[in-house]
């Protein structure tokens, strides 16, 4: 009898120090995660201009489909997030079972250097290419010195070559990020099924659709999950490539890098705030992403 | 056919140099612009000039360079110290004392790592605004100090910590705290390491909360001056360069010299 007593006392005490080691993070993600999250949601059915606050329902949510914004930014977003993220992953994906290989040489001299533009900040690595794609810029006069264009291409004048600088931008990023995940993953892949599909007279590119991709889906799930979240939040590098960044009167020319994210931003901090519709927008992205993860999911076949 | 393998080895490793000079080019390229004036710079100048010290002093005197870093690190070291501690505890919390209910709160925690973080900016800054925090560096560390990210990267390295360690302990008499940092904090280093690197680059790289809670000048971290800079009505792109530089330069050398932890702190721990 006594050792039981004991033994509930035993795990009360350890239960005590559970909640006591997990406290503080409790707290502070109590109050600055979940918190906002569920403020954001009650914002978001509430009007306000100034500080007059009032409750209008689903208003928000219907004036976003007559909100010519709005449908920019949502429609600038999916452009980089179908474009992109695709290119991203396959080019990290292809990278990465090269330099798997053990027959390649300066494997991790091509590794680090590949994976080297992902220390650096979105800001700095923005604003250099807002150099590099100038006008007169470094691209452009290289461009034209070996005679692959006539005439400077408007990076960052015209809406159609903004959006391209973006998406250049980004995979210069991003590529080497994903692609360590990717090397990471083939660790596991298991030699002998490459020297099986050799046998059963399978090229390399045979092996790379029916070997890697399939051995690789939670790995490339993760990742796509991930970058979709990455790009729908898309805000330092259309910001600053942007004329005029934050105070720039469009973002991009005509609006052409105009993002979710950056419409959040112009709502609070540029216009007259109107938090509760900015809030909306928010849930918007909310919503968007919770609807991809489970395409992704369902398309991976997830089974676990 | 051994004309067709030669092919195939000119392909590939044609692809990997064009990669490797499209990932190192902008580094080299940044450093030669440091150098340079602005007129350079825009023309695409590729080699090095004689502006570096101009090029810095200008940065020292006109733009506060000297005090944007020390807010930079002030901000991003107290962040990681702060994150180091508390996001560890509640991993071994979460890990070493297992109970239903804090797996629950634990699997809550982890769903809200898919919200953007645009869906909590705007209660956050009015939560900034009544705390009085607006333009306080504290209002950037207090909000990210608990890190689920963290969190998860931890517990899944406790997960492997040998728990008769733990329970040796016990029986010595040693207390359940005393055990976490006597025993626990010095066998994982390794973990620690990662974890600092990981929560260093967010906070140093930060842009959007800063931007939102920082206003004043001079409370101004590195990445909000290169972004006022490149969008002045005439920015001064050698000037711009160098910041780039100071900006990148401290997690390059992080990188170099902390390789294999470094790569596993930015990837976390994604196993199959």
């Amino acid at each position: 009898m006594a050792g039981g007593t004991n033994k509930k006392s035993f795990i009360n005490v350890q239960n005590r120090y559970g909640w006591f080691f997990v406290s503080i993070a409790i707290v502070l993600l109590g109050v600055f995660l979940l918190y906002p999250i569920f403020h954001s949601l009650y914002l978001s059915t509430t009007s306000s201009k100034g500080i007059v606050q009032k409750f209008v329902g689903i208003t928000n949510y219907t004036r976003l489909f007559k909100d010519q914004m709005f449908l920019i930014a949502l429609k600038n977003t999916f452009i980089f997030f179908i474009i992109q993220v695709p290119i991203m992953l396959l080019l990290g994906l292809v990278l990465a079972s090269i330099l798997n290989n053990k027959s390649v040489k300066f494997r991790g001299v091509f590794r680090t250097a590949i994976f080297l533009p992902a220390v650096t900040s979105l800001v700095a690595y923005t604003v250099l290419f807002k150099m590099m794609f100038g006008l007169d810029g470094f691209i452009n006069t290289m461009l034209l010195n070996l005679h692959i264009i006539r005439e400077p291409i408007p990076w960052l004048l015209d809406p159609f070559w903004a959006k391209v600088t973006v998406i250049i931008a980004l995979t210069w990023r991003w590529t080497g990020y994903n692609m360590v995940f990717y090397l990471s993953g083939m660790q596991n892949i298991p030699d002998d099924l490459y020297e099986a599909a050799e046998i059963d007279g399978a090229n390399k590119i045979q092996q790379f659709f029916y070997i890697t991709i399939p051995m690789l889906k939670p790995i490339i799930v993760f990742t796509s999950i991930m970058s979709t979240i990455g790009t729908l939040q898309l805000f330092d590098e259309p910001m600053n490539l942007s004329q005029g960044g934050v105070t720039g009167s469009t973002t991009g020319p005509g609006n052409s890098l105009l993002t979710l994210s950056v419409y959040i931003y112009n709502l609070c901090f540029k216009f007259m705030p109107n938090f509760g519709y900015a809030a909306t927008v928010s849930y918007v992205i909310v919503f968007i992403v919770a609807m991809l993860a489970i395409v992704q999911f369902k398309l991976a076949g997830d089974k676990k | 056919m051994k004309l067709k393998k030669l092919l195939v080895r000119t392909l590939l490793y044609g692809f990997l140099i064009t990669a490797f000079i499209v990932s190192v080019f902008p580094f080299y390229w940044m450093l030669t612009g440091m150098t340079n004036s602005a007129v350079d710079v825009i023309k695409g100048k590729m080699t090095f000039g004689d502006q570096l010290f101009n090029n810095f002093k200008v940065l020292f005197t006109n733009h506060n360079l000297g005090r944007i870093l020390m807010n930079s690190f002030k901000v991003s070291i107290l962040t990681v110290l702060g994150a180091l501690l508390v996001s560890s505890m509640a991993a071994y919390g979460f890990e070493m004392y297992s109970s239903k209910a804090r797996d629950r709160a634990y699997n809550i925690l982890l769903l809200s790592m898919m919200i953007p973080f645009a869906a909590l900016m705007i209660p956050l800054f009015r939560m900034i605004v009544k705390l009085k925090l607006l333009d306080k560096h504290a209002g950037l560390i207090l909000t990210s100090i608990a890190s689920v990210f963290l969190i998860f990267f931890f517990r899944q390295s406790f997960k492997s910590f040998p728990k008769e360690i733990i329970q040796a302990a016990r029986v010595d008499g040693a207390s359940e705290i005393r055990i976490f940092l006597s025993i626990v904090i010095p066998s994982m280093k390794a973990t620690y390491a990662a974890a600092a690197i990981y929560s260093f680059m967010i906070s140093w790289n930060a842009y959007l909360w800063p931007l939102i809670v920082l206003q004043s000048e001079k409370q101004k971290t590195i990445t909000l001056l290169i972004s006022s800079l490149s969008s002045a009505y005439f920015p001064e792109y050698g000037v711009i360069m160098a910041a780039i530089v100071v900006a990148t330069l401290p997690i390059i050398l992080v990188f170099f010299t902390l390789q294999n932890y470094f790569v596993q702190g930015m990837t976390g721990s994604v196993k199959q």
